[in-house]
């Protein structure tokens, strides 16, 4: 409810600070930059690389050729307490929108779907024993797994951070 | 992830939003129970109880459930909530339960045409589980009947069957009075909270003039609380927790909420809380776990017929439900503790041979135990405790066994030491 109630107001700070139109002129690195300045409970990692977002609220990050996926705030705030991590095997190959998973709290369970198409190569372990950490810090340590981006080009039919943002509010109104 | 279950929490703003925004849409695990009990009111209003405007200051998340509008949580996390209530006490809005009074001479008779329990047997001001049946033995909804010294029986049943018991209990009560016999029915305005946890008598205790110590588990007395009259005290609950139900007039419900939070001990919890409580007690939630199509019998609720019942009858159904108690039932309701994956309402449960052999009617990961308990219907033959059996979730089989309820141990308050 807190972090929701932060991130509409740094969203309606952020639009009276960047009058951004459709063909914005920041690159989405500064967007996210400045996003996070107004945002005091995103996790830092965002500065590191440019999120993107599924309409089903994964995040997936891109460090070279390998993506990294997890669950935005938005989610993991509207699941609440996270008591199981259902992933996938290492070695699982994955299509774009292919169910891989579930979250799983005391009173719901939320399927995970993958926003690129790639190889699992790594699953977060540390979820086994702590899956708070889905809640805690889902943009860094609550990370689900990793993996190989076969189609690059599918990233851009992603989200970037202001029309998740938007997506967001449009759910929530 | 699909969030769409999440689209009943938002807490509205303003009387438009009372009705759900949006028809439910995949209905997921867990909350099946609170999505099929408001399908039907996206047309209607949702109704709220006098708690409504209070919950919202206190940063309730509503939703609808049985036409209501009601808490799911506030501020703190569900389990937070949970684990409160068993560590300390939390109250719970629950007035949007029926509460009946049944007036006249000839009320308890009645009610034994109503209801499989021993209304007579009870001793003044105490009373108990019992069931409404329909003709086919089936079970229309539980309920706790109570025999007061004022000469009228006190009634709690379920919101969601609130029109439906009404309905049975009124077309009762034209036969009766047809008959010539004296019974009256008043269905009560009042509000009413529960107050469970094991801190509930030291937090109560200051407002009774009364010793709690001498009102013990399923007995009720009429007393004012914190100055405010006109209270009925109900040493009962959904919990397994030492708790009481509090029926206090609309006008003053609030003020009693604002008075029992004013110790550090109480909390407020809502229904996600209510709901994993209840499971770990291993008690019933009408419409999951026992419905219409499910007997006393095969509900494992044989302890509720009256033994004088099962030699009288008398109640709807009696034909059917009293022979099934030496015969036996094809399918037995059982309790089922697994790890891993959580199990959910309508996930099968499997023989070890894959062959299945029941379904899931209720089940949620326990915040008490960290592991996952569940209630289901299995094959008489798997209904032994230690049976080892297996749930399929997610199209994988799982291990489970057949476990013993409550899940976490119940602490009524029986007057006794220990």
């Amino acid at each position: 409810m807190a972090a929701r109630l932060a991130m509409r107001c740094a969203y309606a700070q952020m639009f009276s600070v960047l009058p951004l139109s459709k063909s914005s002129v920041f690159s989405p690195t500064r967007i996210v930059s400045q996003a996070y300045i107004k945002r005091p409970l995103s996790a830092s990692s965002r500065l590191c690389a440019a999120l993107r977002y599924t309409d089903k609220h994964e995040w997936v990050s891109v460090d070279g050729s390998i993506g990294t996926v997890g669950i935005s705030s938005f989610a993991q705030e509207a699941l609440g307490d996270v008591v199981y991590c259902g992933l996938p095997d290492v070695g699982t190959q994955l299509s774009q929108s292919d169910e891989f998973g579930a979250l799983e709290s005391v009173k719901a369970a939320s399927e995970l779907y993958s926003p690129l198409t790639g190889e699992v190569v790594e699953v977060n372990s540390t979820l086994a024993d702590t899956p708070g950490l889905v809640n805690k810090s889902c943009y860094k340590d609550g990370w689900l797994l990793k993996m190989t981006i076969t189609k690059p080009e599918e990233l851009d039919s992603l989200m970037d951070e202001a029309s998740y943002e938007r997506y967001i509010k449009s759910i929530e109104d | 992830m699909f969030l769409s279950m999440l689209a009943c929490c938002r807490s509205g703003t303003g009387i438009g939003n009372r009705a759900l925004r949006k028809s439910p849409q995949t209905v997921r695990l867990g909350t099946a129970a609170l999505q099929e009990r408001h399908a039907s009111t996206s047309e209607a209003p949702l109704k709220s109880t006098a708690l409504f405007d209070f919950h919202r200051e206190q940063g309730g998340k509503m939703v609808g459930f049985a036409g209501w509008s009601m808490p799911v949580q506030y501020k703190d996390s569900h389990i937070v909530s949970h684990m409160h209530t068993r560590e300390h006490c939390s109250i719970f809005d629950v007035s949007h339960m029926l509460q009946t009074k049944v007036h006249g001479k000839d009320r308890i008779k009645f009610m034994e045409s109503l209801i499989v329990a021993d209304v007579a047997e009870l001793k003044d001001n105490q009373g108990c589980l019992s069931l409404f049946t329909n003709e086919k033995g089936g079970i229309m909804d539980d309920l706790i009947v109570t025999k007061t010294d004022l000469g009228y029986l006190y009634v709690v049943s379920n919101a969601g069957c609130a029109d439906k018991d009404s309905a049975h209990m009124k077309a009762r009560l034209q036969e009766f009075k047809a008959a010539g016999h004296d019974v009256d029915l008043e269905f009560l305005e009042e509000s009413l909270i529960a107050l469970q946890g094991p801190s509930m008598a030291r937090v109560l205790q200051p407002g009774l003039t009364d010793d709690l110590s001498k009102l013990t588990f399923m007995t009720s007395v009429l007393t004012p609380v914190f100055g405010i009259q006109g209270c009925r005290v109900t040493r009962c609950g959904y919990t397994g927790e030492d708790g009481v139900e509090i029926s206090v007039p609309t006008g003053s419900v609030v003020a009693l909420a604002e008075k029992l939070l004013t110790n550090n001990e109480v909390k407020l919890a809502g229904l996600g809380a209510r709901d994993s409580l209840r499971l770990e007690a291993g008690l019933c939630l009408y419409g999951n776990d026992i419905d219409e199509t499910t007997t006393p019998v095969e509900a494992s609720l044989v302890w509720t017929i009256g033994k004088r019942r099962r030699q009288q009858r008398g109640f709807p159904g009696a034909d059917i439900v009293v022979p099934q108690i030496k015969a036996k039932t094809q399918r037995k309701r059982v309790g089922l503790v697994s790890t891993g994956p959580p199990v959910r309402q309508h996930t099968p449960i499997l023989a070890p041979d894959g062959r299945i052999i029941g379904e899931i009617t209720s089940g949620c990961p326990s915040p008490c135990l960290k592991n996952n308990v569940a209630m289901g219907y299995v094959e008489a033959g798997f209904s032994k405790v230690g049976t080892a059996v297996q749930v399929e979730v997610r199209k994988k089989a799982v291990p489970a066994v057949v476990s013993k309820m409550p899940f976490v141990p119940a602490k009524y308050y029986t007057g006794q030491k220990g």
